[in-house]
């Protein structure tokens, strides 16, 4: 994902003079290196000074630039959160946090590098849009989005390395704000979104062979939410499956479950995130998810043993 | 020194907005009514400055933004190649935010010559005398020095020393002026009184400013 925001970044911004990037003393992956050679004025290195990286690229945005402020996502969001909150959100600047290594997977570093309250914190302030792409060409048409958007600041959260493709070949194209099908089925649909989007996709292939018609969607965009295709979702398939790589606080879970309630919609819905703990767990991403229980293997045999108390109680 | 009309002026400790509002008033930016609706439910103005309101360059109240904004602005001027000035107003108190102090490195760093800062250094905080409680805080000029700005100190009620301050720098770098001030200045019973960081005079009070002003 980093490299190929990095790439996408540096093509964009050959055309376009506004954009610039501001780090805080993090090594600049492939293209941002280029760009940096290339347009030395345009990229700034504010060193480990978090408050000063948001607070300067909202400077530049008052006078007419668009910057994108780019950090390991606990350092983007969490340290300079005052900045992200008064000097982007509450005037509304079009500026955009790239938070590198969203949720767990920077998994032998520690809680220190673990984003996983981010999205629920960038959700609650005004002005604010999320967006958590899952895999590199998702990753490719958000980046493309927040260089051109005008509504004002986003915090666009990135993974790190190797994610596979998912949606290079799809029909269905990434629309800011609107949910995205990978496949569409009729009685599950999981809904997800980063890239987290590996289990998922695991977990949907294994419910298929159950023979279970099921629909993935990737819901990159987590604010605003695209409610009305939630409700459709909800009223679609008999059961509704939330994975995500974020604490249950202020989770996609939490709000589905919430306009289920609103809507009197019948889904029933399972919800599968990280734990509101810090877990002290190290080894690679698919431990440290294994830690918090996001399994392929974990999830699935939770479905099936809802599914046959449900069918007990529905024999009782 | 140009005065061109485009420079920008960013009001970092934004408690201190009224005077900008009134200033504001009097060079016609903002209306008489504007400011005879100050903090009312159908007037713009309220007791920290709102960014678009017209003359306000940023939204500040919580102290240690105002610099990193101006940092921020001053570059993106640099980068556009045009002639702006930023001039940026902070407190003493904000110059304790460790942000501040981000900002005056990067600041020094990109050699922001169109950037000038006034420090508003009446040694008081919201609790006691700096010189008092925070003893380390000094000295103002040489820290601000150490971390690459040109600085220099004056009277703050002395708009010429100012004036020439600014005019007078050597460049090259960003343009630090502490301004000695005494905080409530020109009214007796204000003068270096804590609690008028806080209160409003009430109608007896405030004649008997405007007297004392009116007399100096």
């Amino acid at each position: 994902m980093r490299n190929r925001f990095a790439d996408t970044f540096y093509e964009l911004g050959k055309a376009d003079r506004r954009l610039c990037v501001v780090v805080a003393d993090i090594s600049p992956a492939g293209s941002i290196a280029r760009f940096r050679q290339e347009f030395p004025d345009r990229f700034v290195n504010t060193g480990v000074a978090e408050q000063v990286m948001i607070g300067m690229a909202a400077g530049m945005a008052q006078r007419g630039l668009r910057p994108f402020a780019y950090t390991i996502a606990t350092f983007a969001l969490y340290r300079p959160f005052e900045m992200v909150r008064d000097d982007l959100c509450y005037q509304n600047l079009p500026v955009t946090i790239v938070g590198i290594g969203g949720g767990v997977s920077y998994s032998t570093l520690g809680a220190t590098h673990h984003a996983q309250e981010d999205i629920a914190i960038a959700c609650a302030l005004p002005n604010m849009s999320v967006i958590a792409p899952c895999d590199p060409a998702e990753v490719e048409a958000a980046t493309r989005w927040c260089a051109m958007q005008e509504r004002g600041p986003v915090y666009l959260r990135l993974g790190k390395a190797g994610e596979p493709d998912f949606t290079a070949a799809l029909a269905e194209k990434f629309t800011f704000g609107k949910l995205r099908f990978l496949r569409t089925g009729r009685d599950v649909c999981i809904l997800t979104y980063g890239s987290i989007m590996k289990v998922a996709a695991q977990v949907a292939e294994s419910l298929q062979d159950q023979g279970r018609s099921v629909s993935l969607v990737s819901v990159h965009t987590l604010k605003p939410l695209d409610m009305a295709g939630l409700a459709e979702v909800l009223a679609s398939h008999r059961e509704t499956v939330v994975i995500e790589e974020m604490s249950p606080q202020g989770s996609l879970g939490m709000k589905v479950k919430a306009l289920a309630y609103e809507r009197r919609a019948g889904s029933r819905i399972h919800c599968f995130s990280l734990r509101d703990e810090f877990v002290h767990a190290y080894g690679s991403h698919e431990d440290v998810l294994a830690a918090h229980g996001l399994t392929v293997d974990n999830i699935v045999e939770s479905l099936s043993r809802t599914r046959v108390r449900l069918r007990a109680s529905i024999h009782d | 020194m140009r005065g061109a009309d485009h420079d920008v002026f960013l009001m970092s400790k934004g408690h201190g907005c009224m005077i900008q509002y009134v200033i504001l008033e009097e060079l016609g930016v903002l209306s008489r009514a504007d400011l005879d609706s100050y903090c009312k439910p159908d007037g713009r103005l309220g007791a920290h400055p709102d960014y678009e309101t017209p003359g306000v360059a940023a939204s500040t109240g919580s102290l240690g933004h105002g610099l990193g904004l101006a940092t921020g602005q001053a570059y993106a001027e640099k980068l556009k190649k045009t002639d702006v000035m930023i001039y940026c107003l902070l407190s003493d108190g904000e110059f304790q935010e460790g942000s501040t102090w981000e900002a005056m490195m990067m600041a020094a760093n990109l050699k922001l010559n169109n950037l000038v800062a006034f420090l508003d250094y009446n040694d008081f905080g919201g609790l006691e005398r700096m010189s008092d409680g925070h003893k380390a805080f000094y000295p103002l000029v040489e820290k601000a020095q150490a971390f690459g700005w040109e600085a220099v100190e004056v009277d703050g009620h002395d708009g010429e020393a100012i004036f020439n301050a600014v005019t007078s720098r050597i460049g090259g770098r960003p343009l630090i002026v502490v301004c000695r001030t005494v905080k409530g200045k020109g009214v007796s019973y204000m003068e270096n009184v804590p609690i008028w960081h806080y209160r409003s005079p009430n109608k007896d009070e405030y004649q008997r400013g405007l007297d004392e002003l009116a007399a100096e």
